[in-house]
């Protein structure tokens, strides 16, 4: 299959191998991987500060970049969540109804990675193997706004090696939220305290999850206090097979 | 949050009017919670109680299979409600005037404090018995009373706490939320006057004093006063859902009641209780019924109150209605199961929102009814994870909703100088709006792995310093995603001997339909 990929503006900026774990990924399943050079960001931070008119020329843009493609595939829920749910709504607030039908379009054709391969390509086992012990923390917009429930669990328990622990009060949010991180720093670093005493608990040494931002701050914040575990993105881990070893590309 | 000025007008409806009631905070809410989060005794209250509600909640709603059918209901019957709301309150007036009540509109809150006001004196009364209520809260109707001489009595027993404690409420439905058992019997033992020195911090111990207390104030109140939950227009009749029955002897002792009502509460039907009586217990106490519900039909002679007067408040409410966008904040049956469940209530508690509606809900309604201006912090006190919406009974969207006040606050502050965060999303627009520019701003970045140290960054400059207070920032990498694409996709396109060209598969045009072209 052709597949389109999003790589979301934070992974190509600053997680570059989230995006390349997803084409090594989706390659060695057999399929064509395509990255219009064309693409941007999809808004989402604009949008969810308030800043709709700023966002509408990025949702504009991707609508315009990634129509002409059956199947795009997105390493990030809420990128996704974006995309699906907002995209459409702001263009209507922004009196735009032929944008909005051509965003809904596009949307539907648009999938996070789980969502992808399970739903999609119909994979459950994608042959990785990644001898670590891992815990996962499913992201708010994956888990509430997109609906992926256990998809990304299913992937990970058919990775050969891995030896996945659950991870306590796994669906509360861990403190993110975009600029909520920065405009309310001290509610936003009392979530994460609780996420990352939960993370320790698991006795994990990798944190993963399916949005890079996520993983960004709960990163930050074990890095910060040089916690002794580290975040990888779920792509990283299925593109890993026995062919890399042990290795997992973490910095 | 300046109060000086004209109150900001939203479609040309009346908001909620300043210096009067508790709908607005003195402080933003960042500040506000920066100092709750520092009080360890506090968190821990916070954290035992709603975790206790949250599993109450779980398990009474795992066991209805119809749950997500009856949610669906309560959000239809709202919509229908607010979409003839006008009809629905004119119907009201008339059945409860037909049974012998009297109903006074009142346009806000100061309306609300005068008619309430005149009809004590009016009853030739000095003291008013109270059931929980929050929307008298919202109008500040205590304090207004007791600007006229009366003294109004809390009879519920979080908000006879709370108003010993000379405190705010800090939870919808459970209003000492704030407080343990041995702050609330310090509490009794130094306010009460008539509490046994030997008092025990015992729930049974703290309800009993409480109950001694309060049974002379139940025996010669003249005048009782209570919100209502819900009002049914079909019929004229007024429901009160409480726990204690406390709000019962309010409702029936006194030869006087007044109910204080948001225009928001009526529903069609009498069979619409059928709905709600399902919805409201189950997600705010966790109970499968609620232990005392009082429903009464305007005046019965020889029987109970022998006046009532409704009032029916706006205070903001028909400015909300315009909003389509925002209206949905109206269905609200102030349940508190999003308080329960938010990660930010749980860990600011109540006070930080600065508003009688606290949480995922007073994040939406409180500015809602004062205009966003005037609680401007609040659409942003969310990290956007949802599971308010995952919980509401009606189904609000609250997410959503938050994200459109964030836009109409900056809509709103078009045309002010602009702020440090509005020129940093206009560039970060102009930036991304273009992939020329947007690269180039990837190199400009890449600046910063001369700051970083094992690929971290430990401080960030203004606006993203907050970010680095407990958390490292990623070092941007040696090569962007798309760097490394050229690579691989020239490496791929050699392999496969030249099928895809580079050029063309970098330049994104799609191989299957032109762009634009419908599927």
């Amino acid at each position: 299959m052709r597949i389109a990929l999003f790589v979301t503006c934070l992974a190509d900026t600053l997680f570059p191998q989230a995006g390349q774990a997803t084409v090594r990924l989706l390659e060695r399943l057999g399929h064509q991987v395509d990255f219009p050079e064309a693409q941007t960001c999809c808004g989402q931070m604009h949008i969810n500060t308030g800043y709709q008119a700023a966002a509408l020329p990025l949702i504009r843009r991707y609508v315009e970049v990634f129509e002409g493609y059956e199947v795009i595939v997105v390493p990030s829920g809420s990128c996704t969540g974006s995309i699906r749910h907002q995209h459409a709504m702001v263009a209507r607030r922004g009196d735009d109804e032929a944008l909005a039908r051509r965003a809904e379009a596009v949307a539907a054709r648009s999938y996070e990675l789980s969502q992808l391969l399970t739903d999609v390509l119909g994979v459950d086992d994608v042959g990785a193997y990644y001898p670590h012990r891992v815990t996962y923390h499913p992201t708010c917009h994956s888990l509430r706004l997109l609906g992926v429930g256990d998809r990304p669990l299913r992937l990970l328990r058919n990775v050969a090696g891995l030896d996945l622990v659950e991870l306590p009060d796994a669906d509360v949010c861990c403190g993110f939220g975009g600029t909520f991180a920065v405009k309310n720093a001290d509610t936003s670093t009392a979530m994460l305290a609780d996420k990352m005493r939960n993370v320790l608990a698991t006795r994990a040494e990798v944190c993963t999850a399916g949005d890079s931002s996520c993983l960004m701050h709960i990163g930050g914040g074990l890095s910060r206090l040089r916690a002794g575990t580290r975040t990888v993105h779920l792509a990283e881990i299925l593109a890993a097979t026995a062919a890399d070893g042990a290795g997992d590309g973490a910095r | 949050m300046s109060r000086d000025g004209p109150a900001p007008v939203y479609l040309g409806l009346p908001t909620a009017p300043r210096g009067v009631g508790h709908l607005r905070g003195t402080e933003p809410f960042p500040v506000a919670a920066r100092r709750a989060l520092g009080n360890s005794q506090l968190r821990r209250n916070l954290g035992r109680a709603t975790a206790t509600i949250r599993a109450k909640r779980a398990a009474v709603v795992s066991e209805l299979p119809d749950w997500e059918q009856l949610r669906l209901a309560g959000q239809a019957i709202k919509t229908e409600t607010m979409r003839h709301l006008d009809r629905y309150l004119e119907q009201l007036e008339s059945q409860v005037a037909a049974r012998g009540g009297v109903v006074h509109w009142a346009r806000d809150a100061v309306e609300a404090n005068r008619i309430v006001v005149d009809l004590v004196r009016a009853a030739g009364a000095t003291e008013a018995v109270k059931v929980k209520s929050i929307v008298t809260d919202e109008i500040g109707l205590n304090e207004a009373l007791a600007q006229a001489g009366i003294r109004a009595l809390e009879t519920d027993l979080a908000e006879l706490i709370v108003q010993l404690g000379h405190d705010r409420p800090s939870h919808i439905l459970v209003p000492a939320i704030h407080r343990n058992r041995a702050e609330i019997r310090d509490i009794f033992l130094r306010e009460m006057g008539d509490a046994d020195p030997g008092l025990t911090d015992s729930p049974a111990a703290l309800t009993e004093a409480a109950r001694l207390h309060l049974r002379r104030a139940f025996l010669s109140a003249r005048v009782g006063i209570s919100g209502a939950n819900f009002a049914i227009a079909e019929t004229g009749t007024l429901c009160v859902v409480e726990s204690e029955g406390n709000g019962r002897m309010c409702l029936t002792l006194p030869d006087v009641l007044i109910t204080v009502m948001g225009i928001e509460k009526v529903l069609p039907a009498w069979a619409d209780l059928g709905v709600f009586m399902q919805l409201l217990p189950r997600s705010s106490t966790g109970e499968r019924m609620n232990p005392y519900t009082s429903m009464w039909t305007g005046v019965t002679p020889g029987d109970g109150p022998q006046q009532f007067h409704l009032v029916l408040l706006d205070n903001g409410r028909t400015a909300a209605l315009a909003d389509p966008a925002g209206r949905s904040a109206l269905h609200c049956i102030r349940c508190s199961a999003c308080l329960n469940v938010c990660p930010v209530y749980e860990r600011v508690g109540g006070h930080a929102y600065g508003s009688v509606y606290p949480g995922p809900i007073g994040a939406v309604l409180s500015p809602m009814l004062t205009g966003v201006e005037d609680n401007a912090t609040l659409p942003y006190a969310s990290s956007l994870c949802g599971a308010c919406y995952q919980v509401c009974p009606v189904r609000i969207d609250i997410p959503s909703v938050l994200v459109h006040l964030r836009a109409r606050h900056v809509e709103e502050s078009h045309g002010r100088l602009p702020s440090p965060e509005a020129v940093t999303m206009a560039a970060a627009s102009w930036v991304l709006a273009r992939p020329a520019r947007y690269q180039a701003g990837q190199r400009a970045g890449r600046l910063g792995r001369l700051a970083s140290r094992d690929g971290r960054l430990r401080r960030l400059p203004p606006p993203l310093a907050g970010w680095t207070v407990a958390r490292d920032a990623p070092a941007p990498p040696a090569q962007t995603f798309r760097e490394w694409w050229r690579a691989h996709s020239a490496g791929e396109a050699g392999r496969a001997g030249g099928v895809f060209p580079p050029g063309r598969r970098s330049r994104g045009v799609p191989g299957g339909r032109p762009p634009g072209e419908a599927p």
